[in-house]
């Protein structure tokens, strides 16, 4: 991750918007769902997006995982203007710069953890056989080592958003984002799931979640609040949340040997 | 390569959903099972149909009289015979028929009874399951023999075989039996297996006391064994023939009608090609309804289907990877759908021909197969491409948020 430190030394900004909007059409009337938004995000940060319901949360996220286009201003993810892109590569840089956590899992019915995992290395053009080894791999990273031939409906909640966040991880993305990730899962189940954010955090992951819980937000480094599709605050948080007990989160850190993500 | 790696794509999205992956071939079964088996039953009608024609020999040309009384007689079927007149003719045989009531005893039976000549066997393919035809002394001698149809035979004695050598009476005539034809099998009228056979003379003198034409014998039809190569002039010189010796002139209408086995066999083609299409179509019409059903299963799971497609963009799919999977994948399923409608097909194809006594066979010919798998696989493709189409032109997150 060193080739991306800027001259400085300090961390290099991984996302750069600026003026930021989004306007959805609904008929004659026009929904401005974000109205000039900036926000610049650094290698290994940890931020959560808060904000009421209807703020232009999942908007954003949608604009900063290139899964919609917005309708003015740009967005540069390590200094490339992404915001007009062809939508082929648009997919390419989802593929390779991005996963995306959402809070209906959206994993295929009936398909295997593995083969979900692999998904994006199919799209990548990885070999079969690398790419089962990868997913596998992946698959133990969230603590599904075991579960590798399960399919959605015998796993549960927790461990079908774990698969999700396998299938993320998979290629080595810059950006982890997730939107409402604990929404659909139990208060329990959350928590495990916060806690294998912390982690990948620690492993040096930048990490975005949209979150309505002041609790998950404040796991994050950093909170950014939206209101009426512009951000009204951006602070960091100085209270981090925690429920790990410090000997456990030193196992953690030992256990994720400080490989890179 | 990775064109390869989409049939595994495919093959795992059907495994993944077998339910609607066998709804969805369900219809192309049921199409091309419907289109092959009504098809073959067409091809198979035509067969037994040209067939039937084609053993009465496809240069046969026979000879009727037209119009109230009979004025073909004798004398023209010599005139006919005189081969360096008419190059084109083979044999000629007059024939003469009558409704005759035939006795063994108390056994009765109805029968058309044919005069004629012994040359009639070879021209009209009869064959003898048991004696022989009668021969040229026989008929010479105007001598009370008589061949009989299988089903005749069949009727007069209770075996067909113990026919022969024995008398049976025509119209109170003893007639020694000295043959019994094998059976054709092209039951109905006009077959051999319903009549019997004598000497002309026979018939036309005491049998029958047949009406003559200008002090000749008169005759109800003439069977013309002609030159396969030279059809058309054959015609002509019958026709030729006749007409000069019935004194008809450049304004007068043929007395006498002339059929030939090619024409009818053109006819039963056209009968039979019109069998076919409207078999064919009664197929096509469930193709459609199997169409109809693909449709509506994809539609179903077209929700299901969006939000796959949103998915795999989200994860870098590009628009031609989803276009490609769910080409293959329908493909796929058509192919597979395809292949059980066909075997299923030959199944039927094979029951039919167990079943005893039918009366065709069901012939699926390659070029039907062709078809059906072409429309089915042509109907999978579009219907199921259908989603694809649509969830391609979404951006990702639209897939993903369809409801
Ligand atoms: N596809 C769309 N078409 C029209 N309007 C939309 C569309 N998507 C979002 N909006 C509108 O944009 C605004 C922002 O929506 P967004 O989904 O970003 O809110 P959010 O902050 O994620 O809310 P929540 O916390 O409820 O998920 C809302 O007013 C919403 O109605
Ligand atoms: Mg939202």
């Amino acid at each position: 991750m060193s080739d991306y430190s800027s001259e400085n030394g300090g961390p290099a900004p991984v996302i750069e918007i600026r003026d930021l909007t989004k306007t959805y059409l609904m008929g004659q009337t026009e929904v401005h769902a974000l109205r000039g938004v900036s926000l610049t995000i650094c290698e290994g940060e940890y931020v959560a997006i808060v904000g009421a319901s209807g703020s232009g949360k999942s908007t954003l996220m949608n604009m900063i995982g290139l899964l919609d286009r917005s309708t003015s201003g740009s967005y540069r993810i390590r200094g490339e203007e992404v915001s007009r892109l062809s939508r082929n590569r648009m997919a390419d840089l989802r593929n390779r710069e991005i996963g995306f956590v959402f809070q209906s899992f959206n994993l295929l019915a009936r398909t295997s953890a593995r083969r979900q995992v692999q998904l994006p290395l199919f799209y990548a053009g990885v070999s079969e056989r690398q790419s089962a080894r990868r997913a596998v791999e992946a698959l133990q990273r969230v603590g599904l080592g075991d579960r590798v031939d399960h399919r959605p409906d015998e796993l549960s909640g927790g461990q079908q958003q774990r698969v999700a966040i396998a299938r993320a991880l998979v290629n080595n993305p810059s950006l982890l984002l997730a939107d409402e990730p604990t929404g659909a899962l139990d208060s329990r189940t959350g928590e495990e799931l916060l806690a294998l954010f912390d982690d990948l955090h620690r492993q040096g992951m930048t990490l975005v979640v949209v979150t309505h819980d002041d609790h998950v937000a404040h796991r994050a480094e950093r909170i950014v609040t939206l209101r009426d599709g512009v951000i009204l605050s951006d602070e960091p948080v100085r209270e981090r949340a925690s429920s790990t007990p410090i000997a456990n989160r030193a196992n953690a850190l030992a256990a994720g040997d400080g490989q890179p993500v | 390569m990775k064109v390869l790696r989409y049939f595994a794509v495919a093959l795992d999205s059907i495994r993944a959903n077998k339910l609607r992956s066998s709804l969805t071939m369900l219809g192309i079964i049921i199409g091309v099972a419907a289109v092959l088996t009504t098809m073959g039953i067409g091809s198979g009608a035509a067969a037994s149909i040209t067939e039937q024609i084609e053993s009465q020999g496809t240069n046969l040309l026979s000879v009727s009289p037209t119009g109230g009384s009979s004025t073909l007689t004798m004398g023209d079927a010599e005139a006919l015979s005189d081969r360096s007149l008419h190059p084109a003719l083979l044999t000629v045989v007059p024939e003469y028929t009558a409704s005759a009531t035939l006795t063994n005893g108390s056994s009765e039976s109805q029968t058309q009874v044919v005069g004629v000549l012994p040359a009639y066997a070879p021209v009209r393919n009869l064959e003898a399951a048991a004696g022989r035809f009668f021969s040229e002394e026989e008929t010479e001698a105007n001598l009370r023999v008589v061949v009989l149809g299988g089903t005749v035979a069949a009727d007069l004695f209770a075996v067909a075989a113990e026919a022969l050598n024995q008398q049976v009476r025509i119209n109170g005539e003893p007639f020694q039996v000295v043959g019994v034809l094998k059976e054709s099998g092209s039951a109905g009228f006009g077959g051999p297996d319903s009549r019997a056979f004598v000497p002309i003379g026979v018939a036309q003198g005491r049998l029958f006391n047949a009406p003559r034409y200008r002090g000749d014998y008169t005759i109800t039809a003439m069977s013309i064994q002609a030159d396969g190569t030279r059809m058309e002039e054959a015609e002509r010189q019958t026709e030729l023939t006749l007409r000069l010796r019935h004194r008809l002139g450049p304004n007068d209408d043929n007395d006498f009608s002339i059929f030939n086995q090619a024409s009818l066999l053109e006819l039963a083609g056209e009968v039979t090609a019109t069998l076919t299409v409207f078999l064919g179509s009664i197929g096509a019409i469930s193709l459609l309804v199997g169409g109809i059903g693909i449709m509506n299963i994809m539609l179903v799971s077209v929700t299901e289907r969006t939000r796959e497609i949103g998915l795999r963009k989200a994860v870098g799919a590009h628009d031609r990877d989803i276009l490609l999977q769910f080409l293959i994948e329908s493909l796929v399923l058509a192919t597979i759908g395809g292949l059980i409608g066909m075997g299923i097909s030959f199944g039927l194809a094979f029951a039919v021909g167990r079943i005893p006594n039918f009366p065709f066979s069901v012939i699926i010919e390659p070029q039907a197969l062709l078809m059906a798998l072409g429309v089915s696989s042509a109907s999978g493709f579009i219907f199921g491409i259908y989603p694809a189409m649509r969830a391609t032109r979404l951006d990702p997150i639209e897939a993903l948020r369809f409801e």
